[in-house]
Order: C-alpha cells, then sequence, then structure tokens
C-alpha cells in the first residue's frame, strides 16, 4: 500500500482529464492524475502512483531504479501489482 | 549489465560506508532513526546495518501505518462491516491485521462482506454497481494516502454518489515523531525522514526538529545508496556540529510538497483533538477525521461506532518495537508465537513492519562488511 510504483503514461482519458492509462511493467491500468494538477503529465512521462493516484512525476533513470528496488522487494510488490490488475479505476 | 550495476553499487557502498566511519566520534554511541517502514525494509534486505561501525544503530521509528493502527479500530471497522447493508472495502495490508475476534480475513470467512481493493477509486465502482449497499471504505495511512481518500470523497461528492462513506483511520507522522522525540526511553542522534509522506508534506514540517531539538533530519530515498548516503550526510551535520533538513531524496520530494495533495486534504479532512496509535497510546492533534462539511461520507457519524478500547495481548510488545526502545527480536514473541503467518502483533503484519523485515531477511546476527575509515575533517 505504501509503496510508490513507477508507471508510463500511455494516453490521457479524452472526456475525464484526471484520468490517464499507465503501462505499469506490462500491465495496463487507469489511474487518477488528479493531484499532479500542478504539473501535468504527458504521454511518455513517468508518474510514481500510490494507491491508484500519480503522486509525483519522476524521470525514466528513477522509473528504472524504482522499478529494480520493487523487484527486489519480492512478495509486497507482487500482491501490489496483482492489486493494480485487479483495480476498478474508472 | 546488472550484474556490473551491482558492482558498482556495492563499491560505491564501501566507499561510502568508509566516509562515515571517518566521521564517527572515537566513544561516541550514535542512534539513527529511520521513520518509514519502507527504510526499515531496504535496511534489512540490503543488510545495510553490517556495512555501519558498530557505534552507529539504526533504530526503526513508527512510520508502518498498518502497525499504528489499534486493535479497538480494527474491532471498530468489524463492527461497522457486520451491518448486512455494508460492503466494507481495504487495502489487502490491512486484511491481516488482527483485532480482539480476528482479522478481516477471518471476518470474511465467516461470511461478512469485506472487498480487497487497490485504490480507494475502485469503492466508487463498488458503490455504483451495488446501489442497495452502503459501501465503507477502511482509510488507512499517512500523508502518502490520506490524499488519495481526500480524492476519492471529492469524485464521490461530484458524482453524487449518495452510499460511499469513509472509516477514516489517517495519521499524520509529525506528532508521531514529537512523542516519540519526548520520550524519555529514546536518545536519539537524528532522523532519516520518509520518502513518500514527505512527497506530500515537503521538507518543511521537520524543521521544529531541527530547530527546537537541535537534531538532523535527511529526507530519504529508499535504495539501499540513498539510505546509506543519508546516513552519511547526518553524520556528517553532527559532526560539524550542525541541525538542520536536508533533502536527499530530491529527485522525488519538491521542498515544499504536493499542495494540490495538501488542499485535498485540508478541504475534506481536519485534525482530530487526539487518537490512539498502537503501542503509543493516545497522541495529540496526531490524526485526521472528515470535515463536517463531508460528514456524509464520514461512517463514523452515519453508523454507530463503538469506539471501545481493546489493550493489546499482554505478549506483545510491539509497542516498543514501534517508539525504537526494543529490537524486534527482542520481543518475547517474536518468531515463536509471532510470525508472519499467525501475526500476534501489527509490526510482524505488514511487510513494512520491522518484526517482518527482520524475520524475513533474518538479520538477526550481523556480519560487517571489512571497510578501510577513511578520515577526513568534517
Amino acid at each position: 500500500m505504501c509503496l510508490g510504483i513507477p508507471g508510463e503514461v500511455i494516453e490521457i482519458v479524452a472526456d475525464q482529464p484526471d484520468l490517464a492509462k499507465v503501462d505499469v511493467s506490462g500491465v495496463k491500468r487507469l489511474i487518477n492524475i488528479g493531484l499532479l494538477a500542478d504539473d501535468r503529465p504527458a504521454p511518455g512521462e513517468w508518474v510514481l502512483i500510490h494507491v491508484g493516484f500519480a503522486l509525483s512525476k519522476i524521470d525514466e533513470d528513477e522509473a528504472a531504479a524504482a522499478m529494480a528496488f520493487l523487484e527486489g522487494i519480492g512478495q509486497a510488490y507482487e500482491d501490489e501489482i496483482a492489486a493494480l490488475r485487479e483495480s476498478l479505476i474508472e | 549489465m546488472r550484474f556490473v550495476d551491482e558492482f558498482r553499487d556495492a563499491e560505491k557502498a564501501r566507499a561510502l560506508a568508509a566516509k562515515i566511519a571517518g566521521l564517527c566520534e572515537p566513544g561516541r554511541q550514535y542512534k539513527l532513526m529511520e521513520v518509514c517502514g519502507g527504510h526499515t525494509h531496504t535496511i534489512y534486505k540490503h543488510g545495510i546495518e553490517d556495512y555501519l561501525p558498530e557505534s552507529i544503530s539504526l533504530v526503526h521509528g513508527p512510520g508502518c501505518p498498518v502497525c499504528v493502527i489499534p486493535m479497538g479500530r480494527v474491532d471498530d471497522a468489524m463492527h461497522l462491516a457486520a451491518d448486512p447493508d455494508v460492503i466494507m472495502t481495504s487495502f489487502g495490508d490491512m486484511m491481516r491485521v488482527p483485532g480482539s475476534t480476528g482479522s478481516f480475513f477471518d471476518a470474511k470467512a465467516r461470511g461478512t462482506d469485506i472487498r480487497m481493493v487497490y485504490s480507494p477509486l475502485d469503492s466508487l465502482k463498488i458503490a455504483r454497481q451495488n446501489p442497495d449497499k452502503k459501501i465503507v471504505f477502511m482509510a488507512i495511512g499517512f500523508e502518502t494516502t490520506a490524499p488519495s481518500t481526500a480524492m476519492t470523497v471529492l469524485r464521490a461528492q461530484a458524482q453524487g454518489l449518495t452510499n460511499f462513506s469513509v472509516f477514516c483511520n489517517h495519521v499524520t507522522i509529525i506528532p508521531a515523531i514529537k512523542a516519540i522525540l519526548d520520550s524519555p526511553d529514546l536518545r536519539l542522534d537524528g532522523f532519516l525522514g520518509p520518502g513518500h509522506v514527505s512527497t506530500v508534506i515537503g521538507c518543511r514540517p521537520y524543521e521544529f526538529i531541527a530547530r527546537n531539538y537541535c537534531k538532523p533530519v535527511v529526507v530519504a530515498g529508499f535504495e539501499p545508496l540513498d539510505i546509506l548516503q543519508s546516513i552519511y550526510l547526518l553524520m556528517l551535520q553532527l559532526a560539524q556540529g550542525r541541525a538542520e533538513v536536508e533533502n536527499q531524496y530530491g529527485r522525488v520530494v519538491p521542498w515544499d510538497g504536493n499542495l494540490v495533495a495538501l488542499r485535498a486534504i485540508g478541504q475534506t479532512m481536519e485534525l482530530r483533538p487526539y487518537f490512539e496509535w498502537r503501542g503509543l497510546g493516545f497522541i495529540s492533534h496526531s490524526a485526521l477525521k472528515m470535515r463536517s462539511s463531508f460528514e456524509r461520507f464520514d461512517a463514523e457519524r452515519l453508523f454507530s461506532v463503538p469506539g471501545v478500547r481493546v489493550a493489546d495481548p499482554k505478549a506483545c510488545q510491539c509497542g516498543e518495537v514501534l517508539k525504537g526502545v526494543l529490537k524486534p527480536w527482542e520481543c518475547k514473541v517474536f518468531g515463536t508465537a509471532c510470525t508472519p503467518e499467525t501475526p500476534i502483533g501489527t509490526c510482524m503484519v505488514s511487510p513494512e513492519g520491522a518484526c517482518a523485515a527482520y524475520y524475513n531477511y533474518g538479520r538477526m546476527n550481523r556480519q560487517r562488511v571489512p571497510v578501510t575509515i577513511e578520515r577526513s575533517r568534517p
């Protein structure tokens, strides 16, 4: 739950500008980007996601480092990705 | 490629360790607290303590949101969930936290409708799909997750949802740090500030620690080198007699935090006069509740909540572990009666809990990595 997961923004949802489709390790889901209203992410940019909300913009190097860290912690990360897969955000 | 990277990291780690060792004053003992459970995890996973001189000990702080939820609040949530009209939603981390009649998982097995969600937003869809039910989200977490609850409530309001509410258990990190600083049990020399919480609150809220308590704070990232670099920055401040707030995790944490997130929290929630923390007891102004203008989203106003205080099991010493007074393995039931499979205390439940981290990585016996001490004038 406290894990910040890096995701790449693929597209902003046309009629709901607070929502974006992101790619997290191949899992594509909608997340909320409302907390980045002051510095909106564009497709191709990376964000750190907490419980379905992008909390900060990061660069690609930071995303790779964060992903390496997460893969290293094992079960907790797998649980988080499994939960993300089940997510119903719309 | 990965091997090369790891090799380079090990070289860098040893170089940092040598600089840290060079800053230690002979005969002085240092106690540095890592506030955040994510840091605790990195420290055990990578054996960070093995790189440090004997005179530096890392003390684990209260920054695991699952760990600090008192048993009474779990019981209150169970009481809410037992209402046949209610569907309770909760993060996975919360599902195994023991209340006095078992965990959410146990209740679910007995037929209570408790559903695991990834995001509070998932609850809104469940609410729309079940218009004849009342959906209650078990909101837990520090300032990292409070904005997501706040934004979800604002979205529910905008969508005109009337069957969604929040059982708010959000806590704030600063009063807990202050309680630890004021506690006579422990003398600390400095703090590794939490990374993700600081993304929201920024670095300014820690300034009182430097100003009023004369202790350095370094907001730290989560990789092993981040932690070592932050320990180095803390030790450098101590060697130079400085007490300041520094941001080692500037690549993610803005100094002023996330203003949109802070506004969303402020718009929907307000501080409670006091809140009970597992192990730490009652702490003034340390938790959030829904504002009265959002009362129709406040499960505590919509339902009757018993609010009974339940003492922790006698054998459990989570309180001492959360305050950093005891190392996890010094607890009487650690690894015997209390394991991640059958946790008695919360610190064993969450992967970020200090006990679970110790248990999973078996770090009871430290074996130091040999480093050459690099003496430098501070």
